[in-house]
């Protein structure tokens, strides 16, 4: 049976066509598990089925892999993800207080989803953007220079 | 050939397009012709001279004049008055731009630009642009005038040393991948930036990614390889974007792929993204990703000259290495090694960070001190207040305090001292900082980052993290101190990959300069910089305080009480350190103690 990722896309066609791209060999593994994981929103285990089938690669290793990086993940993650920079020179501008801010208004903890299922709040390692600190990221949009009584405002364009 | 006097570029962009580029030129040209001039100037189209929101505009060398908002009805005044009469005509002149780049600003006295020449100066989306500044050059010359064996030497003459930080001689590392009997060969570029607060190699990937790509496709030949990668982390998505789009116009130009130049060498790129493993700056484990398994460090020997890349012989350079390979082929090994000291030659990126009055990227010479870093080029200590410490190197590198302010940077001088000189992060602390607090949060990032494959890092500097987190909430014990020196040369000694061995250098070199700060936070429960939560009090001076209440009335957790007019108190056992109490008090009444 087929299942559904975000937006209801089927999960084997979203796999079959990051393969088709990238080409079915084991060092294209990291790139394909990053596209599927940005079009369901994460790595589902059908996904990881469908994977190691196409692959030829064990479903163990797939989950290794799939465990190690930060950007992947095997549980379901919100329809938005939130990424905080946690690193030093945004913690130093102020980012502490945007991050209990963030975490006051969606009421949930890092690492947590939302109840709803709209919101998914993770950190990030530094992003390099530090110029601009707090920083932090919302899906692909970057927000810089963030202060926290500009966090409603920001999150309240997300539907 | 015919000579112009004048050279006129107007913009042709949409954006220009769309506001009537075509007819001011088709305006200023009628116009040359009605005043006789059309011999003497030459009118090109270009794109984007960086004033469409106030198009159409401009360009007129040889003098460097910017002319914006124009339309046709203003060509006869214009070409009267600056073509005809030679005097600028000033209602046109672009309004220079405030310098906006928080990143980049105009380099200082004591800086020299080779690496980051380009950024901020060129299109990084248009190949021309860095073709206009000798882009490519050294490419040919290489190919058709040095043989792969002339290249490492000219590379090894420069003196010029692996910018990802451990300052290995890049032309040896070439020597040794030349001498890899086994096919194929890889050239890989790390750009697996991730050292929090730095960011100089993430600058140059969008700002001049060219330079890059040529810098490889010259190593490539160098060593005898025909493919290569680029490992960029998944959190710079706009590096990666624009590495691609410079990697098809290279393509496209003949620049990479097959017999290059119609030389007959073949060379061909690919960009690899992360997908967010700070261990994966780690050459081995940079590797074990791109072949798609997890990022975890494997021992060395056998080193990547010999078998690295799916087994193969491969030579991995940070991005700032590659991307000074073009101009020391230009300019010579003697120039680049005119710059620096004996021993670390060149120039190298720092990403200046934390309490200096001017943040962000900055090129300097080998051999500059820390003072001059500090004040010159940084402008000194944000608020006047007094220099502390520096850290160098990223988490795995160590702080130096004030006495080494003096220190030539050089990476010889830099590891005698105790630190490393990493990537070329330099977080700049003052007195406000307590240095206990730092290590705990470096901690805080390599444990969490460990990948876990060997113990000694991923218990190790757990165990550390534990012990420093209890000193700072007031709990140390008497021996936390041997303790932590014990863990850390375990460690340090025990370790697979550098990112293990790297790990306790911030605490050892804080108990080393600053050892007085963890006696005090460990025996007298005190913090001297007034960071740690646990171990400060806040307090109301009875006298000054004038009971407005405002405190009170601000205290999110209602820990200060006091009638109006009367000195307020606060309770200590409510009170969460949160600091309001003090921001907002108008009379400086309230102190840490």
């Amino acid at each position: 049976m087929a299942g559904n990722g975000k937006d209801g896309k089927v999960v084997a066609n979203v796999v079959k066509a990051a393969v088709d791209r990238y080409g079915a060999s084991q060092d294209e593994l990291i790139p394909i598990l990053n596209e599927v994981n940005r079009e369901i929103g994460y790595l589902p285990g059908e996904a990881l089925n469908e994977i190691s089938r196409l692959l030829r690669v064990p479903k163990s290793h797939l989950f290794s892999v799939a465990s190690f990086y930060r950007m992947l993940s095997t549980k379901p993650r919100g329809k938005h993800v939130i990424q905080f920079c946690e690193s030093a020179p945004c913690h130093v501008a102020g980012g502490r207080e945007v991050w209990i801010a963030v975490k006051e208004y969606l009421n949930i903890d890092e690492d947590q989803t939302t109840p709803d299922g709209k919101w998914t709040l993770l950190t990030t390692s530094c992003l390099g953007v530090c110029g601009v600190g707090p920083v932090m990221v919302i899906d692909d949009d970057i927000y810089g220079n963030v202060e926290p009584s500009q966090v409603p405002s920001i999150l309240e364009k997300y539907h | 050939m015919k000579y112009y006097r004048s050279h006129v570029l107007v913009c042709v962009d949409p954006e220009c397009l769309k506001k009537g580029a075509h007819d001011v030129m088709d305006a200023f040209q009628d116009e040359l012709v009605a005043q006789g001039l059309i011999d003497e100037v030459q009118v090109l189209e270009t794109s984007r001279i960086g004033g469409c929101d106030h198009g159409p505009e401009l360009m007129v060398y040889p003098e460097g004049v910017h002319y914006t908002n124009l339309t046709p009805d203003d060509m006869p005044f214009l070409v009267e008055e600056h073509f005809l009469k030679g005097r600028i005509a000033q209602k046109f002149v672009a309004e220079e731009k405030a310098f906006t780049d928080e990143e980049l600003s105009a380099p200082t006295a004591k800086e020299i630009r080779v690496v980051l020449r380009n950024c901020g100066k060129i299109d990084p989306e248009n190949i021309e642009d860095y073709i206009a500044e000798d882009g490519y050059q050294a490419l040919g010359k290489v190919l058709t005038e040095n043989t792969p064996e002339q290249v490492i030497e000219t590379v090894l003459n420069s003196g010029l040393k692996g910018r990802g930080g451990a300052g290995f001689p890049t032309g040896k590392k070439w020597e040794f991948c030349r001498a890899s009997k086994e096919t194929p060969k890889y050239v890989i570029c790390n750009a697996d930036e991730g050292d929090p607060g730095a960011f100089m190699n993430r600058r140059v990937l969008e700002g001049d990614p060219h330079s890059v790509i040529e810098g490889m496709i010259i190593a490539a030949y160098a060593i005898g390889s025909n493919q290569g990668y680029v490992y960029c982390r998944a959190e710079y998505p706009i590096a990666v974007k624009t590495l691609r789009i410079a990697i098809n116009q290279a393509r496209s130009m003949g620049l990479l792929g097959k017999n290059i130049l119609g030389s007959g060498f073949d060379f061909d790129l690919e960009v690899r993204m992360g997908a967010g493993a700070f261990v994966c700056g780690e050459e081995t484990a940079l590797m074990a990703s791109i072949e798609g398994n997890r990022g975890e460090p494997r021992p060395r020997p056998p080193f990547p000259a010999v078998k690295g890349l799916f087994a193969k012989p491969s030579n991995i350079n940070n991005v700032e290495t590659y991307a000074n390979i073009p101009q020391i082929i230009l300019r010579g090994a003697d120039w680049y090694a005119s710059m620096g000291t004996e021993k670390s030659k060149g120039t190298k990126t720092f990403a200046l960070a934390g309490d200096v009055k001017h943040t962000g990227l900055i090129e300097i010479p080998f051999g500059l001190t820390l003072r001059e870093i500090v004040y010159d080029v940084g402008g000194g200590i944000k608020d006047d207040k007094k220099f502390k410490a520096v850290q160098t190197g990223g988490p795995m590198g160590g702080c130096l305090p004030e006495a080494y302010l003096d220190l030539p940077v050089d990476y010889e001088a830099i590891t005698k001292a105790g630190s490393i000189m990493g990537s070329g992060g330099l977080v700049i602390m003052d007195e406000d900082t307590c240095m206990v607090d730092i290590a705990r949060f470096f901690m805080d990032f390599t444990q969490d980052e460990s990948c876990g494959k060997c113990t000694p890092c991923r218990v190790g500097t757990r165990r550390i993290l534990e012990i420093l987190e209890r000193i700072c909430a007031g709990k140390g014990k008497p021996d936390d101190i041997e303790t932590l020196e014990y863990l850390c040369a375990q460690i340090r000694e025990d370790s697979l990959c550098g990112l293990g061995q790297g790990s306790p250098n911030p605490v050892v070199t804080t108990l080393k300069h600053f050892r007085d700060e963890y006696e005090a936070h460990i025996f007298e429960k005190r913090c001297p910089a007034k960071v740690c939560k646990a171990l400060i009090r806040y307090e109301i001076i009875d006298g000054i305080c004038t009971g407005c209440t405002v405190c009170a009335r601000n205290c999110p957790v209602g820990a200060i009480s006091g009638e109006r007019r009367q000195t307020h108190v606060i309770d200590p056992d409510i009170c969460v350190r949160c600091g309001i109490c003090k921001q907002v008090c108008n009379f400086n009444a309230i102190v840490i103690n």
